[in-house]
């Protein structure tokens, strides 16, 4: 294996949580949802992952647990914003902290220990494939997975009628309720799919990223993958282009810096966010586009009048 | 379902038979709280019928309609329709009973196309491409032209009320009832609703048609239920009544007529705008192109026109809220002020009443007086601050100016000095009014002065306009109401995507040429889309 197929390589293990993490968000926040709690839920999803992988030994098992952590988190946040009408920036806030504080109480019987690492699985024919197979298509569940769910989140949102619903309630909720839309229920289910997202890219880092689980491992991915949905217009595809080129610098700065190149590193740090922020700023200059994905409704908090 | 059927306690309506109304209200009561709404209201509609529910705003029109469309719950009464005692606990209940609505602030998502409007609103799931095509279909055979891949942003008022009624009418309803759907329309477009709403009648449906002119309730509609403070208090055939008649029910006392005869004295140009043009702030706003008028003392120059086609940016460029590039293309009293900011057009003796009454034209959680103050700090500093450069307010002058204000425009408000939020929309815009009036501005710019307010607090806004400028102050009024335009102004001029026609005397203009001219220079816009 080159070298260039392993900077590749290790970029989509880079890019793969913040995929997953902002696909999740763009759902709620499509539905109108501001959750900033995704830094929180990731880091429940990555050591819940890690603890159940050890107990169990199987890995698939921390995927699960790493998901279903995520879904408790949004559970709770679905419930403080949703039913009980608490504000969504602070309840999300709130949610990160409870996330990074929790996750570490958990973790510190496992701090040190050997992780087990997601092994590969490799497509038949298509990993034989020169360059691109053992890039693509030799890789883990979760990247598959997380291709699979962006795919499916455009499909849904834009050719779905339950998508359709979804977007507008994200755009009006007081219309959609005069039209006899559940705009509760579809919040909550938008939501709950965000934290599933957001534990599975949690679940990514502590077994596939770096198989072991050390505190604060999310490293403020959540809020990175936060400011990707809004850069990339709340559009899914978007997300990945975000997704992979902040991957992608994050990677080729580390390398840089290795090589010694007479840049200052605190400059080469700030690279990825710079590039990422011009990057899917260029490509969303339509702003007549822009409105259209913005959901208007973003972080308002529904009561509906009886 | 969600539907109750309650047959044993239901067609309490004397005298009623299985072929009687096709929908029966009885004794229907909301309450909000310790507000009542909607006051033990009894109303019938027959099959084939366009029936009338008049009142002026905050009646509890909206308010009926919404719990006979199922957005709210009723707090007593019934609903019987077709005989039978029905629960409409959402719209969904309501539709599949073949009850249609049209909102007055439309219950449409700008960020999605029309076919996918249309879509949401349909019970089964349907293919977006047949839900186009089956909106096409209806909207010939109605003579309501749709695009079903345009964007709702990018659409005008009537093309928006069109996508409300055809989404009602797929659901082939057997009563559509319409929220003031004429209030968005010019004439024209008007004149072609009425046309689909005697087809829908002749087909066997039924109409309640909600609406606070008089004019158009006695051409189009076979009965007239009026309602005032939440009560019903009169049920008439409107075309047998006087539109004096039908005001005083919906009112409950005369209405004073806006005098303004006798000739005013014209002076000097006091407003000017020469060749302004404005870009689009935003994707969905209109660009002002090659505006100019002028406004003398003496004079009321009303500006008409259909909503969002350019009212709010001319009132921004001629206030000052957004400044314009070049300082000659605004002149307040001969200086050019196009560069210079609201509080700097305010100094030289101009007043401005924008368009939103909270929010904008006043603070809602605020009091009276703070209100006052947060307009006139700057243009009455030496009235309302005191202490040099401390600038402490001087709470004794403002609280006078605020009880001269009130009693001079006869705002009705509970305590000396309670919120904006707290008034009913008529008597705040009366304050709002009032607070510039009592400047005795030499130009006032007033954009839609009696949208959404109470004919009472209307006609005295009215008022008041004529006789600022009979007292010799140039007046400019936008507005989208053609009763309102003919009873204040002496010229006026008509603004159509961003372009102003030229002015005319008011006494020399019909409505129908004022209709022709809001479809734009370049021909009718909407017979255009028909095409």
């Amino acid at each position: 294996m080159g070298i260039i197929e392993a900077i590749l390589l290790s970029v989509i293990t880079a890019a793969t949580p913040l995929v997953l993490a902002a696909a999740g968000e763009l759902v709620a926040e499509r539905s109108g949802v501001l959750n900033l709690g995704v830094e929180g839920m990731m880091i429940m999803g990555a050591v819940s992952a890690f603890a159940a992988t050890q107990i169990t030994g199987s890995p698939y098992v921390g995927i699960l647990a790493g998901v279903a952590a995520g879904l408790l988190f949004a559970l709770f946040f679905g419930f403080l914003t949703l039913t009980l009408v608490a504000n969504q920036v602070a309840t999300g806030l709130a949610l990160t902290l409870l996330g990074l504080g929790v996750s570490g109480m958990l973790g510190e019987s496992f701090l040190g220990m050997q992780g087990i690492k997601l092994q590969p699985i490799a497509i038949p024919l298509l990993s034989e494939v020169p360059f691109l197979g053992p890039l693509l298509f030799r890789q883990d569940a979760i990247f598959y997975l997380s291709i699979a769910i962006v795919a499916g989140i455009h499909w849904f949102l834009f050719r779905s009628r339950a998508g359709l619903k979804l977007r507008a309630v994200g755009d009006s909720h007081a219309s959609a309720h005069a039209l006899g839309v559940d705009v509760i229920r579809i919040r909550y289910l938008a939501v709950l799919f965000g934290g599933a997202c957001a534990g599975l890219a949690g679940a990514q880092l502590s077994l596939v990223y770096t198989p072991q689980w050390v505190e604060n491992m999310s490293a403020g991915r959540g809020w990175i993958a936060l400011a990707l949905v809004v850069f990339a217009s709340w559009r899914p595809w978007r997300v990945v282009a975000g997704g992979y080129l902040f991957g992608a610098v994050s990677i080729s700065q580390l390398h840089a810096q290795a090589f010694g190149i007479g840049i200052p590193s605190q400059f080469l740090s700030s690279l990825p966010y710079v590039a990422t922020i011009v990057v899917l700023i260029l490509i969303s200059h339509n702003r007549r586009m822009t409105l259209i994905n913005t959901p208007a409704s973003l972080g308002k908090p529904f009561v509906p009048e009886r | 379902m969600g539907i109750e059927e309650g047959k044993e306690g239901g067609v309490p309506v004397k005298g009623q038979i299985a072929s009687g109304p096709l929908l029966a209200v009885s004794k229907l009561t909301k309450l909000f709280g310790s507000f009542t709404a909607c006051n033990a209201i009894d109303l019938h509609i027959e099959p084939g019928e366009i029936h009338a529910l008049l009142g002026e705003n905050g009646a509890g029109k909206s308010t009926l309609v919404k719990m006979l469309f199922g957005v709210l719950a009723p707090s007593a009464g019934e609903i019987i329709w077709q005989g039978e005692n029905v629960r409409i606990n959402s719209p969904g209940d309501a539709r599949k009973l073949g009850i249609g609505m049209v909102f007055q602030h439309f219950s449409l998502f700008e960020a999605l196309t029309v076919a996918e409007n249309i879509a949401l609103s349909m019970d089964r799931n349907v293919s977006l491409t047949r839900v186009a095509e089956e909106a096409s279909r209806l909207s010939h055979v109605y003579g309501l032209p749709l695009d079903p891949n345009a964007h709702v942003a990018d659409l005008s008022v009537g093309e928006r009320q069109r996508i409300e009624i055809v989404r009602a009418l797929l659901q082939n309803p057997q009563l559509i009832i319409l929220d003031e759907p004429t209030s968005v329309l010019t004439p024209q477009e008007a004149d072609r609703l009425f046309e689909t709403l005697r087809k829908l009648k002749s087909e066997g449906r039924s109409v309640l048609y909600i609406s606070h002119r008089l004019e158009e309730v006695q051409r189009l509609c076979d009965r007239a239920t009026v309602l005032r403070h939440g009560k019903v208090t009169g049920a008439c055939d409107p075309r047998a009544e006087t539109p004096a008649s039908l005001a005083r029910m919906m009112v409950g006392s005369d209405v004073a007529v806006v005098t303004a005869e006798g000739t005013n004295t014209r002076g000097d140009v006091q407003l000017e705008a020469r060749h302004l043009s404005v870009a689009a702030r935003t994707p969905f706003a209109v660009s002002l192109k090659d505006v100019c008028l002028k406004v003398r003392s003496g004079e009321v120059l009303a500006i008409a026109g259909v909503a969002g086609n350019g009212q709010g940016e001319l009132f921004d460029a001629l206030s000052g809220e957004y400044t314009v590039a070049d300082d000659n293309a605004v002149q307040i009293r001969q200086r050019p002020v196009g560069t210079k900011n609201i509080n700097a057009r305010r100094l030289i003796g101009a007043g401005f009443v924008p368009e939103e009454r909270h929010g904008h034209a006043a603070v809602s959680t605020l009091s009276l007086s703070d209100n006052l103050v947060l307009a006139r700090h700057r243009s009455d500093r030496r009235a309302f601050l005191g202490g040099g450069l401390l600038k402490i307010i001087r709470q004794g002058a403002v609280k006078a100016a605020t009880k001269r204000i009130s009693e001079a425009m006869d705002v009705r408000k509970s305590g000396e000095d309670p919120p904006a939020g707290s008034l009913s929309g008529g008597n705040l815009q009366k304050f709002i009014v009032g607070r510039e009036l009592d400047r005795q501005p030499a130009v006032l710019v007033v954009n839609q002065p009696t949208w959404g307010v109470d004919a009472g607090a209307a006609s005295r806004i009215r008022q008041a306009l004529v006789d600022l400028a009979r007292a010799g102050s140039a007046v400019l009024v936008i507005s989208q109401d053609l009763d309102e335009i003919f009873e204040v102004a002496t010229e006026i001029a008509v603004i159509s995507e961003g372009r102003l026609s030229d002015p005319y005397p008011a006494r020399e203009l019909s409505r129908e040429k004022i209709g022709l001219l809001m479809g734009g220079i370049h021909g009718e816009a909407g017979a255009a889309h028909a095409h």
